[in-house]
């Protein structure tokens, strides 16, 4: 047997199998910090021993066992060290008066641990790193680097977590029907989070577009659709992912600049992700024609499918994708939304209409980089040049991301 | 498993009539629905007394022991099998009482 040819098992036996070796040793033994470690474990030993005896038959099976008995080995040890954690074991299920979600097509392992690393209870930057250590299968290494934070600190924000989640009883399982809409749009939000941070990567040293982060909060999201496959905001998640996904070779020049949508090349763009982007959108807008309310995910997907529909940047249809942002103000009336919303109505009612909308957000947006951004390419196409060229310069002091500074800078540059 | 959830408020006054009302009507859902284990509101920082007996005879100082804002102006001692169970009811007192309120666990 190659060694490549194991290694290549072993990737693909962490990827498939990771989140479930955790989900359900976690059941088992009533603890993610021992459930996470017997994982790791079992994927060194793996290393170790597969490539002189061979890729078992079944390595899920495998994992499973040799991840168990050390498990068992741990339990034991600690046992022995301290009776009392014995009673430490986390809490799932039925005892409880809340009924809790039926079984069925949700019953899955991997959506316990979903809900549990993103519960409400922990910081967000906790939920984000949780998430890609047990359910993604990252290191804590990998997630110090992605989010630039010493990996002394990500280990222990990782480990305070853990901690948490076993002292005060973080319940381990699905919630109930009605706390369901609210734990899935937490999840959501954690996983759109890790995707712009690779989609939009805020650091100085760092590349522009990270595939690795938009990749692994794409696999993610794919999971959850799996798991939930009746609901429309994970579908329209995932419908947007792939819809800016598909655009990301164009989104950086040659030169490392970022390259607006109206200039993008759309013949890079990758026709496969938006078909399947778009058969998504089309799903929701069905079931929308039912009368199901679609969320934020879901209108956002729309406003993007919009955006890929268009063979140039001028067959563009703005009107929809103004009634669009008019359908999400309504839902999430934030200032982000109304400032999207009145960049697009600039292509539609001119700069002067878009820009009256703009200014009044000045008091909530003034430490926002793309507010600045809006207002410059504005006031540039109302001939207002010295107001354009110092809108430019406060929104490259507050821009993180290098491509999109390199964009802004000529950008001010080239005003009149 | 037993919470604390404490009261956290910034101001002297006292619950009002309307809040001691709404109080009294958690208090007895609590009762009924087995969460009750002890509650009771605080006096104010100010009426507090610090001990310290480490050294060779205690220490009094008068005042709480740290100076803040925000102090803790009463609490309940709940019991919850989870902590889904305990936020929710700290939500329901949090709305009864009109302040915020922390979550902690009994170790």
């Amino acid at each position: 047997m190659s060694v490549v040819e194991v290694r290549d098992a072993i990737t693909q036996a962490h990827r498939e199998e990771w989140a479930w070796l955790v989900a359900t040793l976690t059941r088992r033994f009533g603890d993610l910090g021992i459930a996470e470690e017997a994982a790791a474990e079992a994927f060194a030993t793996a290393v170790e021993r597969w490539p002189a005896d061979g890729i078992p038959p079944n390595p899920g099976a495998w994992l499973t066992m040799t991840a168990s008995r050390k498990a068992i080995d741990r339990v034991r040890r600690e046992n022995k060290r301290d009776d009392k954690h014995k009673e430490a074991r986390m809490f799932y299920d039925g005892d409880n008066d809340d009924p809790p979600e039926p079984l069925g097509a949700i019953d899955d392992e991997r959506l316990r641990l979903i809900f549990t690393c993103c519960h409400p209870a922990l910081a967000m930057e906790s939920r984000v790193a949780l998430t890609l250590r047990m359910v993604g299968g990252l290191t804590v290494p990998e997630i110090a680097r992605a989010f630039l934070v010493q990996e002394t600190a990500m280990g222990q924000r990782i480990t305070r977590a853990k901690a948490k989640i076993k002292v005060a009883r973080i319940p381990y399982r699905v919630p109930s029907s009605g706390d369901l809409p609210a734990r899935v749009s937490g999840v959501l939000a954690v996983l759109f989070l890790v995707f712009n941070e690779g989609y939009l990567a805020t650091g100085p040293d760092t590349e522009p577009i990270r595939h690795a982060l938009t990749a692994e909060a794409m696999r993610l999201t794919r999971l959850i659709r799996a798991l939930l496959p009746e609901d429309g905001e994970v579908a329209g998640l995932l419908a947007l992912m792939l819809l800016i996904e598909a655009r990301r070779g164009a989104r950086v020049s040659a030169t490392g600049e970022l390259v607006a949508l109206h200039q993008q090349d759309r013949a890079t763009w990758d026709a496969a992700l938006i078909a399947e982007g778009h058969r998504l959108v089309r799903e929701r807008l069905a079931a929308a024609a039912e009368g199901v309310a679609p969320g934020r995910y879901q209108i956002l997907a729309a406003i993007n499918a919009v955006h890929t529909s268009a063979r140039e940047a001028g067959d563009t249809d703005w009107w929809q994708i103004v009634a669009l942002y008019d359908q999400l103000v309504r839902l999430d009336p934030s200032p982000i939304i109304v400032l999207n919303r009145a960049i697009a109505v600039a292509e539609l009612d001119g700069p002067e209409v878009a820009l009256a909308a703009i200014d009044r957000l000045d008091d909530k947006l003034a430490a926002y980089h793309a507010y600045h951004a809006a207002r410059a390419d504005l006031l540039r196409r109302l001939g207002r040049g010295e107001e354009s060229r110092a809108a430019y310069d406060r929104s490259i002091q507050l821009a993180g991301n290098t491509a999109e500074i390199a964009y802004l800078r000529r950008r001010r540059d080239q005003v009149e | 498993m037993q919470y604390l959830v404490s009261v956290i408020y910034d101001k002297s006054d006292l619950a009002t009539s309307d809040e001691m009302a709404a109080i009294d009507v958690f208090n007895e859902r609590l009762q009924a629905a087995g969460h009750w284990v002890f509650a009771g509101g605080l006096g104010a920082p100010d009426t507090a007394t610090v001990i310290d007996n480490r050294g060779d005879e205690p220490v009094f100082t008068d005042g709480p022991f740290v100076e803040s804002k925000e102090h803790l102006a009463g609490f309940w001692i709940m019991e919850a099998p989870d902590l889904d169970v305990a936020l929710k009811l700290a939500a329901e007192g949090s709305r009864a009482c009109n302040r915020k309120v922390e979550v902690r666990p009994f170790l």
